[in-house]
């Protein structure tokens, strides 16, 4: 991964806003950003993140790379949309924020620990694994991400809607290690995986 | 109507605002016979409505005066108000113009005296004021109107009120048999100067246009502040009548954004920089005026008239889109929320009153009309055909009052080339 860091950095040396429009989801609409701010105030979010989307197209166009791309901003972002419907020259702000987030990743330069990042990772390999899934591993995945002290403490503090799940049908324990994939798990990943080589030749990064 | 006389070599100019009335006049003193068409019961058009234009902060009156008396003093214009032009048919020295004229259920007898006004009890709203006010059923359509003439709104007809207004009026002029009149009209060339309209405010969702009293489009602004207006010139807020003292002014409500108003509609700026020139008229060193803005487009040369108004302490400006707008149910103030481009900073501002400067868009849909061509907005194209139909106002673009002036008398030029050249091929 460091290798493709080096890579793109010596690539786009000084034109950061070239990289993000060759390289990240939307990211040719970067420079039709007139910093009027509504995204930002209409995010529900907006108070949470260090560079609100404004700011963060700002810093692109300015060439900012490492906080950009080290920023925990648009790992925020929920898919809310209200910046897309509000934003008077409808630039896709969500998903050049989802973009971004997986640019970093792919770069290695997205926060280690952060918590969107940990889970896109454990919902991916869930989900992957079987081709369905498993929601009951992930519940669980996700209150022990912290460990097991946490985890007790937040499925805890969850144990009345489980417990009302359990009872309405909409929960089944037994899932936990009876789960059903779906029928071709082997053509999925065939699938995925020729994907990921097309993105990869698509996006310049080494295979 | 049998008097209206129209030739191919007629002019019929279709608007009677400040563009229309411009081309007529120009129009006739170059020696051209001019019909001039209004829809409304009066000339002078929404320029007529504000409480003073930029940037010389003149008050409309007087250049309606003038434009009424180079236009009365002229026998080559006819004016028809209530015209409202349904189709224009034909090519360049040849068109046939339908026309509408409603019934204003008063004759030229009227004298203005007001006396059916007095007599009739019916109220409806005053779209002088864009209805932030009501008016008698029987009513003068303002006080510059022209012509000086009452209209009996229909609304009132087979009413006890209609017969009230008829016997009140001893020069009888109320004629509640008038019936609306359909004529065809000849003309070498048109001009169609058929202006503007606000921008629906109620469609920038998150606003609350249609939510919250204190939130006012700037129309309704100039109305607030004209002395002749529908609060005698005091700025109050309409949900309570307490003076607004603070006031926010939002630039680019509806223009600018795809999602509303492509184009950008030019005026706004200078008008809400306007606008804080009456704010401190009224209050003085106690008012205080806040301009959200994307940027500050002070068309033309007024770059000054900014200059002017940054240097006044009561005068604030943040550089910030407004994401929406709250109402503190209580007081009944506004809360604007959003966040600045000069730091990033989130701020959540209370107001008094919320002024929307609302974008312009066209103010019919011409190609109902006419065969004419327009661009993403529905102006009127400047068109390299040979045809006879020219833009001239708002019509054709979001102008100003000295750039609508300009426009006009240069569509009265190419007009005037075209029945030239239809009086020269008819010898």
């Amino acid at each position: 991964m460091g290798d493709i860091n080096t890579a793109m950095t010596e690539q786009y040396r000084n034109d950061f806003l070239k990289e993000v429009e060759a390289n990240v989801e939307e990211g040719q609409w970067v420079k039709m950003c007139m910093q009027c701010g509504v995204c930002s105030g209409s995010c529900p979010l907006g108070p949470a993140w260090e560079h609100p989307p404004q700011e963060i197209f700002m810093m692109i166009r300015a060439g900012r790379r490492d906080e950009v791309l080290k920023s925990e901003s648009m790992w925020m972002c929920t898919s809310c949309y209200n910046c897309i419907v509000r934003c008077p020259r409808e630039l896709p702000i969500t998903h050049i924020m989802h973009g971004l987030a997986n640019y970093a990743h792919r770069l290695g330069l997205a926060p280690k620990m952060n918590p969107t990042r940990r889970f896109a990772k454990m919902f991916w390999k869930n989900l992957t694994k079987s081709g369905r899934v498993n929601e009951i591993q992930l519940s669980v995945g996700l209150y022990f991400m912290d460990g097991f002290k946490t985890g007790v403490a937040r499925a805890w503090a969850m144990k009345d809607i489980g417990l009302g799940m359990l009872k309405t049908g909409r929960l089944n324990p037994l899932g936990f290690v009876n789960h059903k994939g779906c029928k071709d798990k082997n053509g999925i990943h065939k699938m995925l995986k020729k994907a990921r080589e097309i993105e990869d030749r698509r996006k310049g990064f080494a295979a | 109507m049998a008097d209206v006389v129209a030739t191919h070599e007629t002019i019929v100019v279709v608007g009677g605002g400040i563009s229309g009335m411009t081309a007529a006049v120009e129009a006739a003193e170059t020696g051209k016979n001019v019909i001039l068409l209004e829809r409304t019961p009066s000339l002078g058009g929404r320029v007529n409505q504000l409480y003073k234009y930029f940037p010389k902060l003149c008050h409309p009156t007087c250049g309606m005066e003038i434009n009424l008396r180079r236009l009365r003093a002229n026998k080559r214009i006819k004016v028809l108000t209530l015209a409202e032009v349904s189709k224009v048919e034909g090519r360049a020295g040849d068109y046939k113009i339908s026309v509408t004229l409603h019934p204003r259920y008063v004759n030229d007898h009227c004298t203005a005296c007001g006396a059916c006004g007095a007599a009739v009890s019916a109220e409806i709203p005053n779209p002088f004021n864009y209805g932030m006010s009501r008016m008698k059923a029987a009513y003068l359509p303002s006080l510059m109107a022209y012509p000086q003439r009452y209209v009996i709104d229909p609304s009132i007809l087979g009413t006890p009120d209609a017969e009230k207004a008829k016997e009140a009026c001893k020069y009888g002029a109320v004629d509640l048999d008038m019936k609306a009149e359909e004529l065809t009209l000849s003309a070498g060339a048109v001009v169609w100067a058929t202006g503007w309209r606000p921008y629906d405010a109620g469609k920038i969702q998150p606003y609350g246009y249609d939510r919250f009293d204190n939130v006012i489009t700037s129309v309704e602004f100039e109305r607030l502040s004209d002395p002749r207006g529908p609060t005698g010139g005091r700025i109050v807020r309409p949900s309570d009548g307490k003076e607004a003292k603070n006031v926010a002014f939002i630039q680019c409500a509806g223009s600018r954004d795809r999602n509303h108003l492509k184009h950008c509609s030019r005026i706004c700026c200078m008008a809400s920089l306007k606008q804080t020139t009456y704010m401190r008229e009224r209050f003085g060193d106690e008012a205080q005026s806040t301009v959200y803005y994307i940027d500050i487009r002070a068309i033309d040369r007024f770059e000054d008239f900014y200059q002017k108004v940054q240097a006044d302490s009561t005068v604030r400006f943040v550089k910030s889109k407004v994401a929406n707008i709250t109402e503190d149910e209580v007081t009944g103030d506004v809360i604007l929320h959003g966040v600045d481009t000069e730091g990033y900073h989130r701020y959540d501002n209370r107001h008094d009153l919320c002024v929307l400067a609302v974008g312009m868009e066209p103010s019919v849909d011409v190609r109902t009309i006419a065969d004419v061509a327009v661009d993403a907005s529905g102006f009127i194209e400047m068109g390299a055909t040979d045809g006879g139909l020219f833009g001239a106002g708002c019509a054709t673009n979001a102008l100003d009052v000295n750039r609508s002036v300009q426009s006009a008398t240069a569509s009265v030029l190419r007009a005037v080339q075209v029945v030239n050249r239809v009086a020269k091929a008819e010898g």
